[in-house]
Formats: C-alpha cells, structure tokens, sequence
C-alpha cells in the first residue's frame, strides 16, 4: 500500500521539483538581466519531466567524500536535464540575451504551474485521507 | 530546495542594483564638484556586474565585480572668476552626464523591482507549498 501510495505522488513530485529548478533558472536571468555577456537559461520543461519519468522519478546522488571522487554530472533537482540557451529576439549590444518580457511572462507562468502541482498533491492527499476514513 | 535558493539569487540582484543606484546617487551629487579629496576634481563612476555562482546549486546570483571610473573628457567652462579656474581661465568640471544618470537610474529602479517581485513570488509559493496536504 505504500508503494501504491509513493506512485501515486511520484510524477507530481517530479514535476514539482523541475518547477522549482526552472523557477530557480528564471529568476537568475531576471537578476542577470544587466550583466554583460550573460546568456538567458532555461529547460525544455517536457523532455525533462519525461527524462525524470523514466529514470523512475527519482535519481540519487553518489555522495563525493574525496577529492579524487568522479561528480557524476547530474544535478538533484534538474534529473540531469540539459541546460539550454534561449534563442535571441532582440540582441543587445553587451551581448546579453535576457529579453524581460519573455523572462517575466515565463516566471508567472512557472509559478502558476508550480501552484498547481501543489493543488494536485493536496487534492490527491484529501483522496487518500477521505478512502482512510470512509 | 530550489525555491530557497531564489533567495539567494534575487537577494544579491537586488544588492548590486542597489549599490549601482548608490554610484548614481554619488554621481548626481558630484556633478559639481571641482575638487576631491585629492584636489583633482570629481570622476563619474560606474559599477562594473558580474555572474557569480552558489555552491551546489544551477542558477546565478550577480555581484558588482569592480567600480571603474568613467575616462571620458572633463567639462571645461570658462569662468574667469571661479576660484578653481586655471590661468587661461577655464574650470574643470566632472564628466557626469545628469540624462546618463537619471536613465541609468531608472533602469536600477526597474531591475531592482523585478527582483523584489521573483522574491515575492517565490516566498507564496513556498508558503503554499507548506499547505499541501491540510
């Protein structure tokens, strides 16, 4: 039953932590918006949340207690998802590719997202507790 | 937890836009004085932004790397009866551009505001993400 349980939030799980990584993405280029030569981040939100399925929801990280340890590249909350580049509309002249508009339509839009994956686990929470106690 | 770390990364935006909205200030403030506390009269200064990066964590925070001087040519008035005038009767006056710096001004103001609203949006989401389940 537990299991059952652990399923069942596990693809919420994994969409709300790439939410939360992509939020964290978002706000560095609006803090960067005036850096020279900075170039805007982001993720493919799809691929990434199907790479995060795949590898089962959740990767665990080998743990470097060395120097000489080998990091294994992959980012907890990212489920080693690809950093991308966003394609320039607008190029500047200090070769900074943050275009605030689009940064801060996709900021409100992550956040809306993330706000519903939370409505998701809450009603999915109230399910489980409304089975419980018949 | 990645919406934590938004903290970081809109908390030091919003320091280098504040202290580049302070360089303004001194700027503004300056743009009359003839002499400095080296007797050379006053340089506009510019901050200079860089990414910097949190330990174990995807997204970039900015930092003011350095405060360069502006090299562009002094204002020479000529002003026979100023006290500071040289012997041709020309004073030497600072390369602060008032228009530069109420545009550079404004756009600090915007940045810093885009940051204080990321903060804003991280801080409810994190604190409906603490609802889940009740």
């Amino acid at each position: 039953m537990a299991s059952r349980i652990d399923n069942m939030y596990q693809f919420h799980q994994a969409a709300l932590n790439l939410r939360a990584a992509r939020q964290e993405l978002i706000a560095s280029n609006i803090a960067n918006a005036d850096t020279p030569n900075y170039k805007a981040k982001d993720i493919d939100f799809q691929a990434a949340l199907q790479g995060a399925m795949a590898s089962g929801g959740n990767r665990l990280q080998l743990s470097a207690t060395s120097g000489g340890h080998l990091d294994n590249g992959s980012d907890p909350h990212l489920y080693g998802t690809e950093v991308l580049y966003r394609t320039v509309v607008q190029p500047s002249a200090d070769g900074n590719t943050v275009d605030m508009d689009v940064e801060r339509a996709q900021f409100a839009d992550n956040a809306l997202r993330y706000e519903a994956s939370v409505k998701f686990i809450s009603e999915k929470t109230k399910d489980v507790l409304l089975a419980l106690q018949g | 937890m990645s919406l934590f770390n938004i903290f970081n990364i809109s908390g030091s935006g919003m320091t280098a836009q504040a202290q580049r909205l302070n360089v303004v200030a001194s700027n503004l403030a300056n743009a009359e004085s003839t002499t400095g506390p080296d007797g050379k009269p006053y340089r506009a200064k510019q901050v200079i932004f860089q990414t910097t990066t949190f330990e174990g964590q995807p997204g970039q925070g900015v930092r003011v790397s350095s405060v360069a001087e502006d090299n562009s040519p002094m204002k020479m008035v000529y002003d026979p009866k100023h006290p500071m005038a040289d012997s041709k009767g020309y004073v030497t006056l600072p390369n602060v551009n008032p228009v530069d710096e109420m545009v550079n001004m404004i756009s600090a103001s915007r940045s810093y505001q885009n940051n204080v609203d990321v903060m804003n949006t991280s801080k409810s989401l994190l604190l409906k993400t603490l609802t889940i389940g009740q």
